[in-house]
């Protein structure tokens, strides 16, 4: 009798443990996605405020900019049909360039200006951010769609 | 010539492979001793052409043959030696050469070190690696064959991303591959187990010793790619929970679970099912490992294929092994047993306590891993896990199995008493605890996450000491006498641990006290970071073997110690204008210096990182002590004496 309630005590332990393990767990794991947004859909106010997420497209040409004397930087990220002002500080990856693609993770101020705390390139030339690709495909449909449809009223908030 | 001698020899390999797992299996199940001598001696003919086709391409890439497609999209003529033959590994069909080539060595080895099984569990045994050998040759001939040729021949190769053309290129794949592959023969050993309905103390032992030559083979090879990633990517970060980072982590937590599940299942008898089925998922891990970095999945520097077809091999592949393993397992498990009986406290349900909570947190890195990708895949947009989930589970997942770390080793086997353990263990916790409250202010500031992690730390080195001193007073003899008489696998297992603690101190205190200063600085000017003053000199011009660079010259000061100088260097290689940092690093036992080179900016001056680590080569230290304790545990005659009877009987 006695360790029969001694083993059932240990399993009930146990399985209590483990559901708060999980519980735990699956919380982290809400509260710390990052979700990805296209530059389009962050201009038409789909990204959250206040709340890190990714964004991605293509470094504009000419848009860079430094301060004379910090590591501050301007930018613009844009998916060909919508662009977004990037403001950073610190040291670029090797591989950020002009007119090549680039992720970069932060915050979206209430002036639609997004604060990078992390700005992500590829470790090789040959290809570009997973991410920043999904941009510029996403733009290139809804270009598309915006072709096709373009006699109905815009429907956009 | 020689690649399509290479090509014909994988071609050979492939049908060895074959007549291997067929003539096994059939003479196992026949119990035809002909037959499985036949699976023997062509796994052995397997090893032999696989090598050759693994020489073939090395040649080929020796000679720079740019008629061959793999070595023009993977090296040129510039390129050092010792890049060109890292090279063969450089891309994703020799990687997978390297992949079947050491699956097939392994398989050699079994063939070599297996006389004293059973005859048909050995024949099993080596049915099973044949198959898998199957699987990777078969995926290699027909969809990423190396030996493909380029007609007409290139002038010249495209060489090797310059992030790889590093000695850390030359060690930490084969060595990491070695780890994965290995596992195999833990995969292999609980299909045998399962098909013959039988799992024998004596079989278990014998996996052990393989079990952890693997996870040696798995946890240096780790540890030189962690640390290849401190230097490299100029950072200076140690770990970045990268999907391809996790998907070796998988393999090790659970790699090392099986391990310590092995030990009750060879001494007790028991643990039996749950041996065979941590041995599945070390292996399934592997191969997912393989699939994670080699299908293109994932875009990172480990890549290189986005060929969807080869991930789809890979993919089935991957369900056909798992899911035959595991419906087998369903199947045949309750014929293996379940094994010898424990109590509540025992050092059994400590090890079974630890190996759930490894499976528990490689479950987590895999939510973590995979839940992205399944996202993606199934289109419902994509999201990233940053390190921050990784940092916020992972430590609380642990700890209790820190904890029962100390207690393990002390408990008794089947049956264990708790106030007993607590009493010998007091000392242990107190003196852990003291010392973890006071180091951190002595370190300079307080801080409650570095306090947790020493404690963690001490409490693993302090129980470790007390068991070490109980062996010391039961022998009267000096202590040069007693270290020396000291079981080889008990010895092992301290410094294993230990390991552990070190590589908890320095992951706790690099975390704790690490300076990171990212600055804009003109030449001439000096920074004061911690109480090291850099002054940045200037830069200069220079080349190397195959790269253009940019040095910058740093003098380090620090208090009335003699002034140094670091180098960091801003590389760009002539095939193609990728920039590349390389970090300078003054490395030392209690911290190191790391400065890079960020990009140049108007005025000449430049944007320069430089950081202080703490105490951050103890994490590397700690993984070869963990290292060095499998290999001591390997020394211990005790397998091999054993061993050698059973030969030496049947003979």
């Amino acid at each position: 009798m006695k360790a029969r309630h001694k083993r059932l005590a240990f399993i009930v332990a146990g399985v209590i443990a483990i559901l708060i393990a999980a519980a735990l767990i699956l919380n982290a794991f809400q509260s710390n996605l990052v979700f990805f947004f296209t530059p389009t859909q962050v201009v038409n106010g789909e990204a959250p405020q206040n709340v890190n997420f990714r964004i991605g497209g293509l470094v504009e040409q000419g848009s860079l900019k430094r301060a004379g004397n910090s590591l501050a930087i301007e930018f613009v990220v844009t998916d060909t049909v919508k662009k977004i002002n990037v403001v950073y500080s610190g040291i670029l990856p090797d591989l950020f360039r002009e007119g090549k693609g680039v992720v970069a993770q932060g915050k979206l101020d209430n002036k639609g200006i997004f604060h990078a705390d992390n700005v992500l390139a590829k470790h090789d030339e040959n290809y570009m951010p997973p991410e920043a690709a999904e941009a510029l495909k996403r733009a290139g449909t809804i270009n598309q769609q915006t072709g096709k449809t373009l006699v109905l009223p815009d429907t956009k908030p | 010539m020689i690649p399509e001698l290479g090509h014909f020899s994988l071609i050979l390999a492939l049908a060895l492979a074959v007549m291997q797992s067929g003539f096994s299996f059939k003479g196992a199940s026949a119990n035809q001793p002909v037959l499985m001598s036949i699976g023997i001696s062509a796994a052995r003919g397997q090893f032999i052409f696989s090598g050759l086709a693994f020489l073939s391409l090395a040649y080929a890439f020796y000679t720079s043959d740019f008629s061959v497609l793999y070595v023009a999209s993977n090296s040129n003529v510039a390129l050092p030696l010792q890049y060109k033959l890292a090279a063969i590994w450089g891309g994703h069909e020799g990687s997978m050469l390297l992949w079947a080539m050491t699956l097939s060595l392994w398989t050699m080895a079994v063939t070599l070190f297996s006389r004293h099984l059973p005859e048909q569990f050995r024949a099993r045994l080596i049915g099973t690696m044949g198959l898998i050998s199957v699987g990777f040759l078969v995926f290699i001939l027909f969809s990423s064959n190396p030996f493909d040729r380029l007609i007409p021949a290139a002038m010249d190769g495209r060489s090797l991303n310059p992030l790889l053309q590093d000695p850390g290129m030359v060690f930490h794949p084969p060595v990491l591959y070695m780890g994965y592959v290995g596992f195999s023969v833990a995969f292999a050993f609980a299909i045998a187990a399962l098909l013959g309905g039988e799992l024998n103390p004596e079989w278990a032992r014998w996996t052990r010793t393989w079990t952890t030559v693997a996870w040696i083979f798995l946890t240096v090879g780790i540890a030189f790619g962690s640390r290849w990633a401190y230097y490299e990517l100029g950072w200076g970060g140690w770990w970045f929970w990268d999907a391809v980072e996790n998907a070796s982590f998988m393999p090790w937590l659970v790699g090392t679970a099986l391990i310590h599940s092995l030990a009750v299942t060879e001494k007790r008898d028991a643990f039996k099912m749950w041996t065979v089925l941590l041995a599945i998922f070390a292996f399934s891990l592997s191969l997912l490992g393989t699939f994670l970095v080699r299908s293109g999945v994932l875009t990172s520097v480990h890549a290189f294929a986005s060929d969807p077809t080869r991930g789809l091999f890979i993919l089935i592949f991957l369900g056909l092994v798992i899911g035959g393993a595991l419906t087998l397992f369903a199947i045949r498990a309750p014929s293996v047993g379940l094994g010898g009986k424990f109590g509540v406290v025992s050092r059994e349900s400590f090890l079974l306590s630890n190996n759930v909570v490894m499976v528990v947190a490689a479950g987590v890195v895999m939510l973590g891993t995979l839940y992205p990708l399944f996202l993606d895949a199934l289109g419902m947009g994509k999201i990233s896990v940053g390190p921050p989930y990784f940092n916020l589970v992972f430590v609380p997942v642990m700890t209790p199995a820190i904890f029962m770390m100390g207690l393990a080793i002390f408990a008794r086997w089947k049956n264990a008493e708790l106030p007993a353990l607590m009493v010998r263990l007091k000392w242990a916790f107190l003196v852990s605890v003291v010392s973890a409250l006071i180091v951190p202010s002595v370190m300079g500031e307080w801080k409650p996450m570095v306090s947790f992690g020493l404690l963690m730390a001490f409490w693993v080195i302090a129980s470790a000491c007390v068991s070490l001193l109980d062996r010391f007073k039961t022998n009267s003899t000096s202590l040069l006498n007693t270290i020396i008489d000291l079981p080889k696998a008990y010895l092992g297992m301290i410094v294993a641990h230990m390991g552990v603690a070190v590589f908890i101190i320095g992951v706790t205190l690099v975390n704790g006290y690490g300076k990171e200063q990212d600055l804009r600085m003109t030449p001439g000017q000096s920074v004061k970071v911690d109480s090291f003053t850099f002054e940045f000199q200037g830069i200069s011009q220079d080349t190397g073997p195959n790269y253009m660079t940019t040095k910058g010259h740093f003098i380090v000061t620090h208090g009335n110690g003699t002034p140094f100088t670091l180098e960091p260097e801003k590389r760009s290689y002539d095939q193609d204008s990728m920039p590349m940092t390389e970090a300078a690093i003054n490395p030392g036992l209690i911290r190191d210096l790391y400065v890079s080179l960020g990009e140049p900016l108007d005025q000449g001056a430049w944007a320069v990182r430089i950081y202080i680590k703490p105490f951050v080569q103890w994490i590397w230290a700690g993984c070869l002590m963990m290292a060095a304790g499998g290999i001591l545990a390997l020394l211990d005659p005790r397998y091999r004496r054993r061993n050698k009877d059973k030969q030496g009987a049947s003979l």
